[in-house]
């Protein structure tokens, strides 16, 4: 160990309290620089989309940025960037989030544009005839028309789960796009953008006592519905071996993903926490398991990774997910004898167990990795807000690094003889590109 | 457009702290920059070292050999095999990563606190020792190779090696990506001798910020890069040419569902008193969401999901360039709209509102970057390494501050206008060629590295 478990603990306290509405507030005060991020994070997200509106979540989260019922068309970005800010937003499987980073004085300035469009975004038609045709490009520049474009967040999870709501294209077909109407846009705030189904966590530098006026200042009056259902998204393990091919016309090369199911990250977190550093062990970097074995000992693949949740961060998704390791390889070597390396080296965890000595610095790596998230106010801001909504706990986020300190060498092998050759969905890249 | 009365006003701006820099020269020539900084208990480390071709002609052997270096110089050292070096890394937090662009060579890894030394050892053993085993270095040859051919695949790439060759000619800037065939030919001796000619302390920054003691890092570096004595003077690139813009190239991309536009031309360096007003006037025309040519292409007419333009630094040259990713059946019109906001530009004053509004974004990022150790790690070795202080931050925040719309005209004029930047573009030829006949001559040339994707199959 390098560090002293008590230093790995972030030194930032958090309070909490909950509007009339319902909506859950978070405050991360640190006053070392003088900035601060605003986060909202929705309790809706791709896995919460009915059939035939695949990658609504999404295209709403576009809608969002809009104009609101004081802030005009293009406002938003302006009213944030001319104080100096940068903004974004994005969409996950759980939840979407919007957020800021601004100079501290600009505080009040994005804690009213938040509420206003939480209050109520403007959903007109020219708008979202107009994002529709971005959301559209946007699928073009990152998946139609580049090589590996959805490998595999797209195609993986038909083949690794059975319910519509952990099979669907998250980003969605064109033809469910294009059918969207205002109407469905309206439902949706209606139903999943209710103050109650949210969480706004501030971080930075900021007052708690004069932030929380502020906060009452702006979101007191958007109106109380209620949160709706949180939707059941776990499915059974899986008991065999499922295989899938996709074409990819554009690839130069082939690429295989293998996706294990892995233990409930909030129910079973502790179970899961071993899982964590599994996946580390066996991808992170030059000394990893994997990167050995592939690229340097047999010389099969050109690049390797593995990560937990499709958008590779492991704490902010809930039950069902998977650890996938994704593996790009020259045409002649066969995917047989990829997926023939990778399970022997999970099988050698799972039979063999960790040295401890492997396992310190695998958590030493962890670990640096945890706080260089969190070395900017917004990524530590993110966290927070994530940890509160998945875990229904922000302090989690800055414990983690601590508690995967406290991972034993036991809990790594029995997250790796969970990793069954038997049960792993593979996702077959075939290269199409000439060579 | 003003905003509505409803929207708070901003507070005072309160003062970024400003970063205490102890720098230092070490015996053999190295600079040595130290910024403590409290907040989480990490060290980021930036090794840069100069490493630009020394002349056109080595240019794409050199482009190749430092391909292959950038990973082979982890394959092993005197002391240690590949798998060692990987583990005494990873039980401190680091992993060195070691990239190189036309400039420089930088090794950058962050670290927990307490390993200080021992990664400073790791890279004095890497600096004086690296091996280049041969059988390690063939096996890292042929996966360079193969990434390559991917990184080749990439339209945006195309797009950007295109653009390049376009503008550098034959300066070592138009290399872009090496070819492979020259990677396949490097051999361990030529990275040993390059290695031995060009990994040199004089000419070379390390930069420290984090949880770290200037006087204790000194001395940890003095004891572990004292050995670190090789002789010689680093190459930085001869001064790159500005070449007249020809017609625009239309590089086939067959069944392309997407064209990628690429404009680029000439930009003031990091010392010029005009660079201000043309990093206002290049987030005003397109640098931020706020800008016009998102407004115009995205929010308008929806043809792009990213429309962008920047100002960016290479030591020998600066470059202003515009990236627009756009629907094949639109290519046409969004260049002439993308052609048209950069006149507009040229021609006539931007408002107060927009110069203000681009002002405040620029200052705010500026904090917001080195508000975090690696970024301010990153912006100081860039610095350094072109030769400035940290002095430049606060000196450019104050031309930032003092540009007023008549510079930002003039800027726009001399360094945005349409006529003199150079345009590629990269998409289906058969579909685009007519279209965008209509806005300026056009040259095509087919795909030179790529593989044409098969649509439709």
């Amino acid at each position: 160990m390098t560090a002293a478990q008590g230093d790995l603990v972030l030194r930032h306290p958090v309070e909490r309290f909950t509007l009339d509405n319902g909506l859950r507030v978070v405050l991360a005060p640190d006053r070392s620089v003088p900035v601060v991020a605003v986060s909202v994070f929705y309790d809706v997200g791709m896995r919460s989309e009915p059939p035939g509106r695949t990658g609504f979540a999404h295209l709403f989260e576009h809608m969002m940025f809009q104009g609101s019922a004081n802030v005009p068309k293009m406002e938003h970005a302006r009213l944030v960037q001319a104080a100096g800010g940068t903004f974004n937003g994005s969409t996950h499987q759980d939840y979407t989030n919007y957020f800021q980073a601004l100079p501290a004085e600009a505080l009040e300035r994005a804690l009213f544009l938040e509420a206003d469009r939480m209050a109520a975004p403007a959903i007109t038609p020219e708008n979202l005839r107009n994002q529709i045709d971005v959301v559209k490009e946007e699928i073009r520049v990152n998946v139609l028309n580049r090589p590996y474009g959805a490998f595999p967040w797209l195609q993986l999870p038909p083949i690794a789960f059975e319910t519509f709501a952990n099979t669907h294209d998250g980003y969605g077909s064109f033809v469910d796009l294009e059918s969207s109407t205002v109407d469905d846009a309206q439902d949706f705030f209606d139903r999943y953008y209710a103050p109650a189904n949210a969480v706004l966590c501030i971080g930075g530098d900021l007052d708690v006592t004069e932030t929380e006026q502020l906060v009452r200042r702006w979101f007191d009056q958007v109106p109380a519905r209620p949160a709706p259902p949180m939707p059941n998204t776990g499915e059974p393990s899986p008991t065999a071996v499922r295989r899938g091919v996709v074409e990819d016309p554009l690839a130069p090369a082939p690429a295989v993903a293998i996706g294990w199911r892995v233990p409930d990250p909030v129910n079973d977190l502790d179970t899961y926490l071993g899982t964590v550093l599994l996946t580390e062990l066996l991808s992170e970097g030059d000394a990893s398991r994997l990167e050995r074995r592939l690229l340097h000992t047999d010389q099969l693949a050109v690049g390797q990774s593995s990560y937990l949740g499709l958008f590779g961060d492991p704490f902010d998704v809930r039950d069902a997910t998977l650890l996938v390791t994704q593996v790009h390889h020259p045409a002649e070597v066969s995917t047989d004898a990829v997926l023939r390396a990778v399970h022997e080296e999970v099988e050698k965890v799972a039979t063999d167990g960790v040295p401890a000595e492997e396992l310190a610095r695998v958590t030493a790596r962890a670990e640096a990795q945890l706080l260089q998230q969190a070395d900017s106010v917004l990524g530590r801001t993110l966290g927070f807000a994530a940890a509160e909504l998945v875990h229904g706990r922000a302090e989690l986020a800055g414990e983690l690094a601590a508690r995967l300190a406290a991972v034993t060498p036991d809990q790594v092998q029995t997250a790796a003889r969970g990793l069954s050759p038997d049960t792993a969905a593979v996702l077959e890249l075939r290269a199409g590109g000439a060579r | 457009m003003s905003a509505p009365v409803l929207v708070p006003p901003l507070g005072d701006p309160r003062p970024m702290p400003v970063p205490q820099v102890h720098e230092t020269t070490m015996p053999n020539g190295l600079r040595l920059v130290v910024v403590p900084r409290p907040g989480v208990p990490l060290v980021e480390l930036r090794l840069r070292v100069p490493f630009a071709a020394a002349t056109p002609r080595t240019a794409a052997v050199h482009a190749a050999r430092t391909a292959v270096l950038s990973g082979a110089v982890l394959l092993g050292t005197a002391q240690h095999d590949e798998l060692q070096l990987a583990q005494l890394l990873q039980a401190q937090g680091a992993e060195l990563s070691v990239s190189a662009d036309a400039d420089r060579l930088l090794l950058a890894t962050t670290m927990l606190p307490g390993g200080l030394g021992e990664v400073l050892g790791i890279v004095a053993e890497l600096l004086g020792s690296a091996t280049y085993p041969a059988r390690q270095v063939e096996a890292e040859r042929s996966r360079v190779g193969e990434r390559l051919r991917i990184a080749r695949s990439q339209p945006g790439l195309i797009a950007r090696t295109a653009l390049a060759e376009r503008r550098y000619g034959s300066h070592p800037y138009a290399q872009q990506l090496p070819s492979a065939e020259l990677v396949g030919a490097v051999t361990p001796a030529a990275l040993r001798k390059l290695h031995r000619e060009r990994v040199l302390p004089a000419g070379s920054t390390l930069v420290l910020v984090g949880d770290v003691d200037p006087a204790a890092a000194a001395d940890a570096v003095g004891t572990a890069l004292a050995g670190w004595s090789a002789e010689g003077v680093a190459v930085t690139a001869p001064p790159a040419p500005v070449t007249a813009p020809g017609p625009l190239e239309l590089v086939h991309r067959a069944g392309a569902v997407q064209s990628n536009i690429r404009l680029g031309g000439p930009a003031p360096g990091r010392t010029d008193p005009q660079l201000a007003a043309v990093r206002l006037a290049s987030m005003v025309f397109g640098g931020y969401f706020s800008s016009r040519l998102v407004e115009n292409l995205r929010e308008r007419r929806g043809y792009t999901y990213s429309p962008r333009s920047s100002v960016e630094h290479l030591v020998a040259g600066s470059s202003f360039l515009v990236d627009a990713d756009v629907a094949t059946e639109v290519t046409g019109p969004a260049l002439l709209e993308t052609l048209y906001e950069l006149g507009r530009m040229a021609l006539t004053p931007v408002t107060e509102a927009e110069l203000e509004s681009a002002r405040r974004y620029l200052l705010g990022t500026l904090a917001l970057g080195t508000a975090t150790h690696a970024g301010l790690a990153s912006t100081l070795s860039a610095l350094f390494g072109s030769g400035l202080s940290a002095e430049w931050l606060a000196d450019h925040q104050q031309a930032l501050a003092a540009v007023g719309v008549d510079e930002v005209t003039e800027a726009a004029r001399r360094w945005l206008a349409p006529t003199g930047l150079t345009a590629v573009v990269v998409g289906d030829a058969e579909r685009i060629t007519d279209p965008l006949g209509a806005v300026g001559p056009v040259e095509v040339r087919p795909a030179p590295i790529a593989p044409a994707p098969q649509a439709g199959e």
